[in-house]
């Protein structure tokens, strides 16, 4: 299957800390990975290069053969990789239905159909929808409807992380960066939520990569999973090879003990 | 009040005035000519107030908009009252094109207070330029309507009529502009910048562009002014005069683009009666309303009309 993205030689460091060594990752279209690590392994950064967040210090990132290394964050989620965050990222004062006209809005400014002059209602491209219809279809599928019209600062947690990530969608992303999607989500809800955000981004065909803690979560949704340690890709497989990797066993499977740890002595990338 | 029923009632108010106006008292035309000039200057800051950017140095565009204007009658003789706004217009406008590259990078006070010293730099600059009539000023030659000077009991009439049409025009264009994805980002640009530029826009490029737009409104107030008062001066730039701006633009509130038309004729009407009452504290009885708007009414004077529709 040909690569959508393609990660080489990838290496950033913040003084003394390496929070990235020589990533290496190609990643098919239509396909789920998963990304884990202990705090500090450096997915975040590795999400934060593709997304044009951070530069690499060396290394180059391609996107369907286009070389993205350069790009700035807006370019790059223009050209179809979108990202939810691990706080999620709304606007605050607007309402869940506001929040995602204001994405769909953007949207259609890129694709040069809601300037000054333009009249009646255009179509969402990749919807052809209006797009009223497109932010009620995306709040229903991620299960929203009923804080439509609630302020995103007064939402409870777990909608919030729903609502960034229906935001992410209102442009149709062929990829999509899901930081800790499940984060602050009781356990018994992180396989229900887990399982309606892949089911609703899955159903546009959008490759997905998130980053998860727990190994139960990663084991049932991806298909790849990429185990970070230290700046390094340690382990890079199906999750039954991946998860029981003897190094992956060892730095991010091994125990909560040494999480703790982990977390409490490394700066977090 | 709904957004959709604004184009209406704009509307219905510019009837009122073109209907009234004849007559009315002499001296209220005048306040309401200024009134719309200074609400014009308060549409452009509530544009940028929108997106979380106080300009505590709008002043600058006005007295660019009202010098390019009188400089126009002074050294070309022109006087129609078109020709002029339209100059300080795109004046105005001009220098925001160039100024904003700067301003667009920064939010916050470093906005406000670097927006403050360039007003205050055109101040030192004129106050400086005898050939302007350094801190005098100069006059500005009474306007005309296509080659036509109106007769003198017509004159202020015919200047708020224009005034009226003009300020119905940008207030229409605005109303339209804060419906488009571009002028419907500003609460999104207040709210959360990363996600803007996570959604695919440029925050940068929606603020410089609204600078240019709130600096066109600016300079087009600032021309109104100068042929309606027929003198201008330094103190145009000056900061008082940026703060009366942010003064109106407290007391109107952001809800409507009527509001700061609003806002600006009942600053005027309170700053008259006050000057009236007592002429060396004045002042006192601004800064008391102020106040009292400020606690009971923190989103402005607009609320007002929201609360009764709520209700």
């Amino acid at each position: 299957m040909a690569a959508i993205l393609d990660a080489q030689g990838l290496h950033k460091s913040f003084g003394a800390v390496t929070a990235a060594s020589d990533i290496n990752v190609a990643i098919e279209r239509d396909s789920v990975l998963g990304l884990i690590g202990t705090n500090g392994a450096g997915k975040t950064t590795f999400l934060n290069m593709i997304t044009g967040y951070l530069k690499p210090d060396r290394g180059r990132i391609h996107y369907e053969g286009r070389d993205i290394t350069a790009l700035a964050p807006r370019d790059i989620t223009r050209i179809g990789i979108g990202r939810s965050f691990q706080i999620p990222q709304l606007y605050a004062s607007l309402s869940a239905f506001e929040n995602m006209m204001v994405g769909i809005g953007v949207v259609l400014w890129n694709a040069g159909r809601g300037g000054y002059f333009s009249r009646g209602r255009p179509l969402v491209p990749g919807y052809d929808l209006p797009a009223e219809e497109v932010a009620e279809r995306l709040l229903e599928r991620f299960g929203l409807a009923e804080y439509r019209d609630r302020n995103a600062q007064v939402l409870p947690g777990g909608v919030r992380k729903l609502l960034d990530i229906a935001l992410t969608m209102v442009a149709k992303p062929k990829i999509l960066l899901l930081d800790e999607p499940t984060s602050g989500v009781s356990a018994e809800e992180k396989f229900a939520i887990m399982e309606m955000i892949v089911k609703a981004v899955r159903a546009e065909g959008t490759t997905v990569l998130f980053v998860e803690h727990d190994m139960e979560v990663v084991s049932r949704f991806a298909g790849r999973v990429l185990a970070f340690y230290d700046g390094r890709i340690i382990a890079d497989g199906p999750p039954a090879q991946a998860l029981n990797d003897p190094e992956v066993k060892r730095f991010v499977v091994g125990g909560a003990l040494q999480r703790l740890d982990e977390a409490q002595s490394r700066p977090r990338a | 009040m709904s957004a959709g029923r604004a184009p209406f009632t704009l509307a219905l108010i510019l009837v009122v005035i073109l209907a009234a106006g004849p007559f009315a008292p002499q001296w209220t035309l005048f306040l309401l000519t200024i009134a719309l000039a200074k609400g014009l200057v308060v549409l452009g800051l509530m544009l940028l107030l929108r997106c979380g950017l106080v300009s505590f140095g709008q002043a600058l565009y006005y007295c660019i908009g009202a010098y390019a204007a009188g400089m126009l009658g002074r050294y070309f003789g022109m006087s129609d009252l078109f020709t002029l706004m339209l100059a300080g217009m795109a004046a105005a406008a001009l220098a925001a094109l160039v100024l904003g590259y700067l301003l667009a990078r920064y939010r916050g006070i470093f906005f406000g207070l670097l927006s403050l010293a360039l007003s205050m730099i055109l101040y030192g600059l004129l106050v400086k330029t005898e050939a302007l009539g350094s801190s005098d000023g100069f006059h500005v030659l009474p306007s005309t309507l296509f080659g036509v000077r109106p007769a003198d009991a017509w004159v202020r009439y015919a200047v708020l009529a224009v005034a009226a049409l003009v300020a119905f025009v940008a207030a229409l264009a605005v109303h339209r502009y804060l419906d488009t994805p571009l002028g419907k980002l500003a609460p999104a640009i207040k709210d959360n910048e990363i996600r803007v530029e996570y959604m695919g826009a440029s925050a940068r490029y929606a603020i410089h562009v609204k600078y240019v737009i709130a600096a066109a409104l600016a300079g087009l107030g600032g021309a109104l002014a100068a042929t309606t008062v027929g003198h201008i001066d330094p103190e145009m730039a000056y900061w008082t005069t940026s703060g009366e701006f942010i003064f109106i633009t407290i007391l109107a509130g952001t809800g409507s683009v009527i509001a700061p038309f609003l806002g600006a004729l009942i600053f005027g009407i309170i700053q008259t009666v006050a000057f009236g009452l007592s002429p060396n504290t004045w002042q006192m009885v601004l800064g008391a309303s102020l106040l009292v708007v400020i606690v009971f009414l923190p989103l402005g004077l607009w609320s007002l009309f929201r609360r009764r529709k709520a209700a």
